[in-house]
This record gives C-alpha cells, sequence and structure tokens, in this order.
C-alpha cells in the first residue's frame, strides 16, 4: 500500500529573544528530514536560529464555528483591564 | 444547512473580505471561494516548480563559477516558492498528490511562459529581467489577498524575488557591453522573450473570465491590462539603458497618457500554448513525470525507513 509522507508544521525562532512563530508547513518521512527540509524552505536567507518540526496530525486547532463560545466571554469583563477603575487625575505613576 | 442559511453566511462573508479581514483556512467559505483559490494557488505553485526547468537547463554551462553559484540559488528558491504554495494550497483540504495528479495529467496549468526554450546563455538573463520582472508585477498585490496562508506564501516569495530579476538585469548588462557577438545575443534573447512576457500577464480584460470575481476576493487588485501596462513602462526604459530595441515596431511614448503605446499582441499564439501547442509543452511535461515517477521508490524507501526507525523506538522503550 502506498503511504505518503506526513505533514509537518514548521516552528521558526528568527533570533534570541524572539518566539518560535509558525513558517508554514511541509512533507517530510520523519522527524529528521522535516528538519533538513525546514532548513532548506524556511531558512535560506538566515531567517532563522532554531527549529521545532511537530507533525500536523499532533496539533490540536480549535474550530472558528465555536469562536463565541470560546472567546465571547472574555468581552464583558472589562474590569480585566485597568481603564475599567476611576481614579483621580492627581494619582501618579499608576 | 438551508440556501437562506448559506446566503446569510456569504453575505458575512463578502463583508469580512470587504473591511480587508483575512480568511483562514477553517473558516467558513463558499465553495466556490475554496475551488478558486485551489485552482489559482496550484497553478501558481505548478508555474514555480515548471519553472525550474528552462533555467535548471543551463545550471551546468553557466560561463563563471558566480553565475553558477546565483542561478542554483535561483532555481532553489522557485522549488521553495512551489514548496510554500503548495502547503498553502494544502490548507484547503486537498492533498499534494491530487495536485501533482492535476498538474500531470494536464487538468491543471501551470504559466504558459515556461513552455519557451531557453537556447542560449542570454536567455537566462531574459528570463530573470522579463519574466520574474512580469511575475513580481503579478505577485506584489498578491500580498494582499485575502486568504491569509495564500497572502502569507506571497509575502515570503516576493523578499525573494528581487533578487531574481536584479541577476537576470545583471546578465544582459554583461552581454551588453561586452562584444558585438554578445550584444546580439542579448538582443536575439529579448526579440524572442519580450511578447510571451506581455502574455503572461494573461488575456486582455475583455477576454478575462476571472477578473470581477478575483477582484471582489482580492485575488486580483489590478486588471491584466493595468498589470501589462505597468510592466511595459517600467521595462522600457531599463532596454534603452541596456542598448537593445524591444522588438515591437508600434511601441511609442504618448505624452497624453504618459505610457507608453504598444502593438498588437499575437493571442492566438498564447492560446495556442495554453493549449498544449507551444515549443515545450510536451518536453516540460514528461520531465516533470519522469521525475515523480523515477523518484517513487526513493520516497517509499524513505518512508520505510522512518517506519523501522519508529518502530525500532518503541521495541527499545517497552
Amino acid at each position: 500500500m502506498k503511504k505518503n509522507w506526513p505533514l509537518w508544521e514548521i516552528f521558526v525562532r528568527s533570533k534570541n529573544g524572539l518566539e518560535h512563530r509558525h513558517f508554514g508547513s511541509l512533507h517530510a518521512a520523519d522527524a529528521e528530514m522535516a528538519m533538513e527540509n525546514a532548513r532548506d524552505v524556511y531558512t535560506r536567507r538566515n531567517e532563522g536560529v532554531s527549529i521545532w518540526v511537530v507533525e500536523s496530525k499532533n496539533i490540536t486547532a480549535s474550530n472558528p464555528q465555536e469562536n463565541g463560545e470560546m472567546f465571547e466571554p472574555a468581552q464583558d469583563k472589562v474590569y480585566r483591564h485597568p481603564t475599567f477603575y476611576d481614579l483621580p487625575d492627581e494619582v501618579k505613576h499608576m | 444547512m438551508s440556501e437562506k442559511d448559506v446566503k446569510n453566511l456569504e453575505e458575512i462573508f463578502e463583508a469580512r473580505i470587504a473591511r480587508d479581514e483575512k480568511i483562514e483556512p477553517k473558516d467558513w467559505m463558499p465553495e466556490k471561494y475554496r475551488q478558486t483559490h485551489i485552482r489559482q494557488m496550484s497553478q501558481h505553485a505548478h508555474s514555480e516548480i515548471v519553472g525550474m526547468l528552462p533555467e535548471g537547463n543551463w545550471i551546468t554551462r553557466a560561463p563563471s563559477l558566480r553565475r553558477k553559484a546565483a542561478l542554483l540559488a535561483k532555481v532553489q528558491d522557485e522549488a521553495g516558492h512551489g514548496l510554500y504554495l503548495y502547503s498553502a494550497c494544502e490548507t484547503l483540504g486537498i492533498s499534494r498528490d491530487e495536485l501533482y495528479e492535476q498538474l500531470h495529467s494536464g487538468k491543471a496549468k501551470y504559466s504558459s511562459i515556461f513552455n519557451y526554450p531557453t537556447v542560449t546563455w542570454a536567455d537566462m538573463g531574459a528570463v530573470g529581467w522579463l519574466v520574474d520582472g512580469a511575475a513580481i508585477i503579478n505577485q506584489v498585490p498578491l500580498c494582499n489577498t485575502s486568504f491569509g496562508p495564500y497572502a502569507r506564501a506571497m509575502v515570503r516569495v516576493c523578499k525573494e524575488e528581487s533578487f531574481h530579476q536584479r541577476q537576470g538585469f545583471e546578465i544582459m548588462l554583461t552581454l551588453c557591453r561586452g562584444s558585438e557577438e554578445q550584444k546580439a545575443m542579448a538582443q536575439d534573447a529579448l526579440n524572442r522573450w519580450w511578447w510571451p512576457s506581455l502574455m503572461m500577464l494573461g488575456p486582455t480584460d475583455a477576454e478575462s473570465i476571472h477578473t470581477e470575481q478575483s477582484m471582489k476576493w482580492k485575488l486580483k487588485r489590478k486588471s491584466n491590462d493595468e498589470l501589462r501596462q505597468q510592466f511595459i513602462d517600467q521595462t522600457v526604459p531599463q532596454a534603452d539603458l541596456l542598448g537593445l530595441t524591444i522588438p515591437d515596431p508600434d511601441l511609442k511614448f504618448n505624452e497624453e497618457t504618459g505610457s507608453y503605446d504598444f502593438g498588437e499582441i499575437d493571442w492566438e499564439e498564447f492560446w495556442q500554448v495554453v493549449k498544449g501547442h507551444g515549443p515545450c509543452n510536451k518536453e516540460r511535461m514528461s520531465a516533470r513525470v519522469n521525475a515523480w515517477n523515477n523518484g517513487e521508490w526513493v520516497r517509499d524507501a524513505a518512508m520505510a525507513h522512518a517506519e523501522k526507525n519508529a518502530n525500532k523506538k518503541i521495541a527499545k522503550a517497552s
């Protein structure tokens, strides 16, 4: 039976001090090959100092159709923001 | 979902795009949006992959190590661009294998320009200068297209593309400053690549069937004719700088419009090449299909090796 190379998601840290960011995806037979291919596909011009490869099937993503239940509850909690609290102008450094 | 629900969703969807919001792969989208994007993105990816072939032809015969290293890097970039675009396309739920199958069976198209032969070294200059130049004009507006993965891939592609055009122009410049024969070679390359490059920007607006919908979805920001005019206006002065003559007796600067008027494009030739009757259609496709078929055992072996290693790890752990 024919088996296709699985899909991998590639995360690259552009320089120390920054987080790894999703750069794209590619196909590879295993993690080692995914790493080699990620270097050639996504960092040909010094775009990175560190690479993570994660097989795509291991990522659980939220469903945009459920964005309401997922994210709206945060919208009415204005008291989580500093501007919710009324303070007189004389108060400095706060 | 009822028809009314779908219509409602479509309206919300169109409004999001009109507000310049990006669409991400798991968002609801009209089926036509998905299909149109698969078609355009895969066509774009295929063009990058087939586009490696005419230039690959000259890697072993580049006149110096400097030129060879640059050409290799350019061809490698094109492979990379193809990969960015294929993976962006796969987010819409089509597999890489299906995409290749569409290319190899002729169901999917790629840019017709790559069905022309690269017969002299000057063609490497003309391809970089004109073909990549026209491609950049097509691609820059796509960095703002509505589908997130496509826009992100295009940002990366455009960043890398400008080296391609500059190295092409440098080849032309070197030839034009060289011997009589070298300059003649540059002129000959321009003569052969000029008109196909103009055709690359697509059929005239009157003939273009996808323009209106594509404008709405920001798959297109300018019409084919506008893009073509932009290409001509920026390229003619570059040809003057090289001391080369554009092979169009009707080409003339129009004081009133501030643009160049140009002669009739041979659309019959364009459609012939699109339909598969260009000078190299068969050669390109057979090179591509052979590479895929001959590589099958390598892909299978890599997969078998990966599985063996994974099983070994499990055995060790238990």
